[in-house]
């Protein structure tokens, strides 16, 4: 056989199962685009940036658990993916972008749109590769799968020079693709000497996160929490392990978890860390984090031990192994000692949810759209006030129903990730809360939900500020609001006309939950504008540095 | 002056590896004392030397190193290493 570079690359995305790729193209691409148009099999989504190509694949990888990929020119194009990078690093999410380069005779010239990918993708990806001949293609591309999606997952750049994609080769047959290596195998002692003590545990927790999910675990996880009756606390990643109505489930911990999650969290004797990495919006001041615990840790990636607390107990492997060989140790037990203080706890410091029943409330457009969109929707979110109560109050069900940006906190989001999620999951409600401080680091991927006639439902909730800075100056700066209003008032409706977009602007209609309705069961993307008060906090909430026991507000008698 | 620690790396030959090692350490804000480097293996490896200042992030950063996908082994002197001390003729 005889291929160019860029064909080997086509070919083995294809043979990787690979069906959209988002991205744009550019000089140093161009052959790589050349190749997926002959290809006809592989569907391209045209973005507006590249970010939001990146956040698009996140959207596909985090619904469907597999890498996907996306396509960035050299120089603007590589930089403007960094964001998106970064962002697959903080939440492990297994994402593959292969950028263009200049040639390699090129490279270090200061030539047009050159700018060191490699380099500046280093800290920010799991791995990445300068491939430097088309023949290195054949391991290169099975090996960034293998990579992505192996162990903790995680984002691979691949930068191809233009030559190398134009470079004819001729090869006898293609490589099989790269799957996921089983998990390194494990000690047994660790997981009997973890039994032991969530055995002789009088107070257990469980601390889940999202490598729970990524595991495909959650079922397990629930599993141990029931046969235990340990209840468990999700971090924002872990959001979905185990379903909200669940009478163990103690919804997220940290810094605007409800009263009482955190409260219980500094009563319990061991706490079980399953695929966690203690982050300190989870965890607070560290210290004096569940301050008489002893931590059983259960991860992957043994980097994680100790980095943050230092652990009674370790477990290292993959979580859907070690919880496989785990649950049968564990006794069953009914705990309704523990469980009686934590229901009197929750009696007396329950999650305050205000103007719930108000459809145009900050918390009422969030649960009034969970009951009319059912439980079948995916939620995505930007990041702000609207991301943190949807967190909070949001009745989720399963796991990676909920896409959010944790670790990076990255606004812009959203949007791109919805679209991502619709085109993962195009049978399934795609719902999307945003604010219009995050919407508008994105909002030129309207034009791409609108091409690609994804049915998202983006929620944007206007406090015409950016509303945690606000809340944050509000509280510890001396009410002194600076940069974080916004004087000038945006007109989303047009905007999301322009577009092309359905919109649907609940600030003028006279019934907002039959118009609701009638918005949510449109097909295609609708923008819904729901216009709130820029006083209104989030509470509860931790101040930065404080340990969780510190909240502020949330109280239920005030 | 504080304790030093040498730690001793095999890993793959190309160009970026040192990068990808000294990356870990430079977003850390830890300071490399001294590097050393040379091709084993007919060149399809490097041996690496790094000695740096015993500080309580280097089991981490120890960690960190083995994960990398071009490193194949980390191995931690923890009473120093001859290399850098017959280096220490050239300066």
């Amino acid at each position: 056989m005889k291929c160019s570079g860029a064909e080997i690359i086509i070919k083995l995305l294809e043979r990787q199962g690979i069906k959209v790729i988002a991205g744009i193209p550019g000089g140093a691409n161009l052959p790589l685009y050349d190749a997926l148009g002959q290809n006809g099999k592989i569907r391209h989504v045209l973005t507006r940036h590249e970010q939001g190509a990146g956040f698009i694949a996140q959207g596909m990888a985090r619904v469907s658990g597999d890498p996907a990929v996306f396509f960035a020119t050299s120089g603007p194009g590589a930089t403007n993916t960094l964001t998106a990078i970064a962002d697959a690093k903080l939440d492990s999410i297994p994402i593959i972008c292969i950028t263009g380069q200049v040639p390699l005779g090129m490279i270090g010239t200061d030539a047009f749109q050159e700018v060191d990918t490699y380099g500046l993708s280093i800290p920010i990806t799991k791995h990445n590769f300068l491939v430097r001949s088309a023949e290195e293609l054949f391991e290169i591309i099975p090996n960034a799968f293998g990579i992505a999606c192996s162990g903790r997952p995680g984002p691979v750049v691949i930068d191809v020079p233009k030559d190398v994609q134009m470079a004819v080769v001729e090869f006898d047959a293609w490589p099989e693709p790269g799957v996921r290596e089983a998990g390194p195998e494990l000690i047994a002692g660790e997981i009997k000497r973890a039994a032991s003590i969530i055995n002789k545990a009088e107070k257990p927790i469980l601390f889940l996160g999202g490598g729970v999910i990524q595991s495909g675990s959650a079922e397990d996880a629930l599993a141990l929490a029931e046969k235990g009756a340990i209840p468990s606390a999700l971090t924002l990643m872990g959001l979905g392990v185990v379903p909200s109505d669940h009478p163990l489930c103690l919804g997220m911990l940290g810094m605007h978890a409800a009263r009482y999650t955190n409260l219980v969290m500094e009563e319990c004797d061991v706490l079980i860390a399953i695929g966690v990495r203690f982050d300190d919006r989870a965890t607070g001041q560290v210290a004096k984090f569940c301050p008489s615990a002893k931590i059983v840790h259960i991860d992957i990636d043994p980097c994680e031990f100790d980095k943050i607390k230092t652990t009674y107990a370790s477990v290292m492997g993959d979580v859907f192994d070690i919880l496989k060989v785990l649950l049968p140790l564990i006794e069953k037990k009914d705990r309704s000692e523990w469980l009686c203080e934590i229901a009197a706890l929750k009696k007396d410091n329950p999650m305050i949810i205000p103007a719930v029943g108000d459809p145009v409330s900050p918390y009422g457009i969030i649960m009034k759209t969970a009951e009319l969109v059912g439980n079948e929707a995916i939620v995505c979110t930007d990041v702000g006030q609207h991301q943190m109560r949807a967190a909070q109050v949001y009745p989720f069900k399963y796991p990676r129903q909920w896409l959010t940006s944790g670790g990076l906190g990255t606004m812009g989001f959203g949007v791109p990730a919805a679209i991502g999620a619709a085109l993962a999951a195009p049978d399934r409600p795609v719902i999307c809360f945003s604010g219009d401080g995050s919407i508008m680091m994105n909002i030129q991927e309207l034009a791409t939900a609108m091409e690609q006639n994804v049915g998202i439902k983006i929620i944007l909730i206007n406090n015409n500020a950016l509303g945690l800075v606000r809340q944050q100056q509000d509280l510890f700066y001396g009410k002194r609001y600076y940069a974080s209003n916004y004087s000038h008032h945006v007109d989303f409706i047009k905007i999301a006309e322009g577009f092309g977009i359905n919109t649907c602007d609940l600030a003028t209609s006279d019934d907002p939950v039959a118009d609701l309705a009638a918005a949510l069961a449109e097909p295609g993307p609708i923008l819904i504008h729901v216009p709130v008060n820029q006083d209104e906090p989030v509470y509860p909430m931790v101040p930065m540095g404080a340990p969780n026991s510190e909240m502020i507000g949330g109280e239920k008698n005030v | 002056m504080s304790k030093q620690i040498v730690i001793e790396l095999s890993v793959n030959n190309h160009p970026g590896v040192m990068s990808h090692i000294c990356g870990l350490f430079v977003r850390r804000v830890y300071n490399v004392e001294g590097i050393a480097c040379m091709p084993v293996n007919d060149g399809s490896r490097s041996r690496i030397w790094l000695l740096v200042n015993a500080d309580e992030r280097l089991d981490q950063m120890v960690k960190q190193m083995d994960k990398l996908q071009d490193v194949h082994d980390v191995k931690r002197h923890d009473g120093g290493h001859e290399v850098f001390g017959k280096m220490a003729d050239f300066f």
